[in-house]
């Protein structure tokens, strides 16, 4: 974490004296407002604030859709899942999204640039399937539009990344029941 | 206060909760998320009855019991409603019996033969989860969990350390660490009590059944065995026999039939224990060392310490436990005398514990890259292994372990029961102090299954004032009166599970109160009985010293059954 949200951080926790468990969904939105996710260490600090162990402070925050864990991209995709939308194949442009940007939604691009969030309507039922990017709305969005969207996006961050290829024709791939291993610990 | 159940009259006391009543009449209603003695949660609702007026069916586990309440228990309607619930738990659930370690002990099972589920009418998604097999003790199957949630309850609420909670929401919900990491790398302490309170095979321990079979075959191999003290008066229930029964002598016995070149009993080492964490007590107590000194055989505890109250790392003996101290005798002392490489030898050791097998690959636990003990097995993993290579234990005749460490007094012995190191050390520590035996060797004091016991004893002029938890929630009460400020305490026995290693998380599958006080009971049966029952009077202890370690404290000792532990982090 760095000074600056460390900072942010003490300032938050301040301002909820005490540990009464009823505060505790408000200071995480004043964190993920004020550092754009809640990460492991902010997790940890208001655990060690409220006397709540994190699993239990993970358990409460996974609850709502509200929260993430991630930070957010440099490009923040909000893709409409509402039923108007659906009539008109936002199914078919969040496959093709997640595909093209190999994330889930919730999830973020490696290299940092996009991120993608699902939401329940945006309102916008008339441009359906609508997207945003960074709150700017696109309208009736198409596969092969998704795709120059998204290349225009990496064009403004000057990356030199390719073209993203959308392939349409493959399976969606299902994760198999493989073993998680991580580091010993020592 | 009277109820009508099934249409026979009986009686009830206000307070208690439908099931409490019904068990005591001896009807078995269900249960999958119902804990005794916990607050109830009503999750699973398989324990659901019919009952006079009342809108919907009730869960007996959390409605209170009335007066002139009309209840049927088995009625089409209830035994149709939990037929379905379990069949809803089906639909996602595996279908692997056949590769199930829980197979023959499980609850969704077993319920799901009671009530007759013979074909599957609800296709569900299987869950694909993935394994969490980043612990050395624990297994994480996510795809089996029915979200009971028992091991929430008992990580919370009898340990205290709350490793794992509810994670997500609806279908997506599962039982996880705090940003679904790895056990290894959560404040998870090993200590199983998760894997006896599962119902399904969401929880198991990581098993190294294979491990020992093949380092028992191998002729390059010189495989030794060390058996706890709480294993041999639950062993039997792993063979049908009824708890409390102790066959320590048929146990030796099997370990002969497996192969093993040497058998020793970890009790020998617990009576070296208390020959070296006495010494350190009245040590620390003459020299003004830190006070109150705390046990440190239990390895769920040790970690619990480190990552929750660091600060009080100073307080904890700097005895290894039992198990590692005899690990590190046998590839050093033993395998000087009998002129074996100590590379050749696979040290396996059998306890009631999970957390052993973390502790046995804690870097503190051997030299030269090599553990002290290779693999630990369970109780249950015993039981499994003996199984496989088909010995009948109830047809062995009794056996007895190998010298060098195979004798053993009961007052190592009882180290199983929660109390029993105190007590131990307390006998020994009167000799060591006054240079007389204590007149009566009991301490009833810091026996039986409460969570914290105090108690205090003259010893010559020192008036020693002792405390044993047991639990880590306990544990936790009695450190945060050391937080505190509490100064009045000697000396602290912490024992991770409830009750002690008689109710390990490596004991038999199950919640069964009276199976442990059985248990327990059985090793205070053995103590009473036997002529010898101070550590100190070991004579193989006494040669032991002689021959090798020198004295109690010394250089040898320092080296071999000595250690030092350090503050981890983790994710709290």
């Amino acid at each position: 974490m760095s000074l600056q949200a460390s900072t942010m951080m003490d300032e938050i926790l301040k301002s909820h004296p005490g540990s009464q468990r009823d505060h505790l969904i408000p200071i995480l939105q004043e964190v993920q407002a004020k550092l754009g996710f809640l990460s492991e260490d902010a997790v940890v600090r208001i655990g060690r604030h409220m006397r709540i162990p994190a699993s239990k402070i993970y358990g409460v925050a996974t609850f709502y859709n509200q929260f993430r864990f991630t930070p957010k991209g440099k490009f923040h995709v909000m893709l409409c899942r509402g039923t108007a939308c659906h009539v008109k194949g936002s199914a078919k442009t969040l496959e093709t999204l997640t595909k093209a940007l190999r994330i889930e939604p919730g999830q973020t691009t490696r290299d940092g640039l996009f991120s993608i969030e699902v939401v329940a309507c945006l309102g916008a039922c008339a441009l359906s399937p609508a997207i945003t990017i960074n709150g700017e709305f696109f309208p009736k969005v198409s596969q092969t539009k998704l795709a120059k969207l998204l290349d225009e996006c990496r064009q403004k961050a000057g990356a030199v990344a390719p073209a993203v290829k959308v392939d349409t024709t493959s399976k969606s791939s299902r994760r198999g029941r493989t073993g998680k291993m991580e580091e010993k610990s020592s | 206060m009277k109820l009508e159940v099934n249409g026979r009259e009986v009686k009830a006391e206000s307070g208690d909760t439908i099931l409490d009543s019904l068990s005591r009449e001896g009807i078995n209603v269900p249960t999958l998320c119902h804990m005794k003695g916990m607050t109830p949660t009503g999750a699973c609702r398989i324990c659901v009855v019919e009952v006079a007026g009342a809108p919907g069916l009730v869960p007996a586990c959390s409605a209170p019991v009335a007066d002139g309440m009309r209840i049927q228990t088995h009625s089409p309607r209830v035994l149709d409603a939990r037929r379905t619930i379990v069949e809803l738990l089906l639909s996602s659930h595996p279908d692997d019996c056949l590769y199930c370690g829980k197979s023959g002990r499980c609850d969704l099972q077993s319920l799901s033969q009671e009530l007759g589920v013979s074909q599957r009418r609800y296709g569900g998604d299987k869950s694909v989860k993935e394994m969490d097999l980043s612990s050395p003790s624990i297994v994480r199957d996510p795809a089996k969990c029915i979200l009971c949630g028992r091991c929430v309850r008992v990580c919370e609420e009898v340990q205290g350390v709350s490793a794992i909670d509810f994670v997500g929401r609806g279908s997506r919900t599962m039982v996880a660490t705090a940003f679904d990491k790895g056990l290894n790398v959560s404040s998870c302490v090993n200590c199983g009590q998760c894997i006896v309170v599962c119902p399904t095979g969401a929880l198991t321990e990581q098993s190294s059944v294979d491990a020992v079979v093949a380092a028992l075959a191998d002729p390059g191999k010189y495989v030794v065995v060390q058996h706890a003290p709480a294993v041999s008066v639950s062993l039997a229930e792993e063979f049908g026999y009824k708890p409390g029964k102790d066959i320590d002598g048929q146990m030796v016995a099997a370990f002969r039939r497996l192969g093993f070149a040497r058998v020793f009993d970890t009790s020998f080492t617990a009576d070296l224990t208390i020959m070296e964490e006495g010494s350190e007590l009245v040590q620390r107590v003459t020299t003004g060392g830190v006070l109150p000194m705390i046990t440190s055989c239990s390895p769920g505890w040790i970690k619990f310490v480190e990552q929750f109250y660091p600060e009080l790392l100073p307080n904890v003996s700097t005895c290894k436990s039992p198990q590692q101290m005899m690990g590190a005798l046998i590839k050093s002392f033993f395998a000087q005398r009998e002129k074996i490489d100590p590379k050749k030898i696979v040290s396996v050791s059998v306890m009631p514990c999970t957390a052993k097998k973390f502790e046995c690959g804690r870097s503190e636990m051997g030299r030269d890259f090599m553990p002290d003990v290779d693999y630990v097995l369970t109780t249950r993993e015993l039981g499994h292994l003996i199984r496989r290579f088909g010995i009948d234990i109830s047809a062995l005749k009794p056996d007895t372990a190998d010298t060098p460490f195979g004798e053993r007094t009961t007052a190592g012995k009882i180290f199983g029961a929660s109390g029993g190191v105190m007590e131990a050390a307390l006998r020994s520590a009167h000799v060591l102090i006054t240079g007389r035996e204590l007149e009566n060797l009991d301490v009833r004091a810091v026996r039986g299954l409460e969570g914290v016991k105090e108690t205090s004893l003259k010893i010559g002029d020192l008036e020693v004032k002792a405390a044993v938890a047991s639990g880590l929630g306990n544990a936790r009460k009695l450190m945060e009166q050391l937080r505190a400020g509490r100064k009045d305490l000697h000396f602290i026995e912490i024992m991770t599970c409830p009750g002690g290693c008689i109710a390990g998380g490596g004991q038999p599958i199950g919640m069964d109160a009276a199976a442990v006080k059985a248990r327990m009971q059985a090793l205070y049966d053995l103590d009473g009985s036997a002529k010898v029952r101070v550590s100190h009077a070991n004579t193989h202890v006494a040669r032991l010293y002689k021959e090798f370690l020198g004295k109690p404290l010394g250089p040898k000792s320092h080296e071999l059954l000595h250690t030092h532990y350090h503050e981890r982090k983790v994710v709290l």
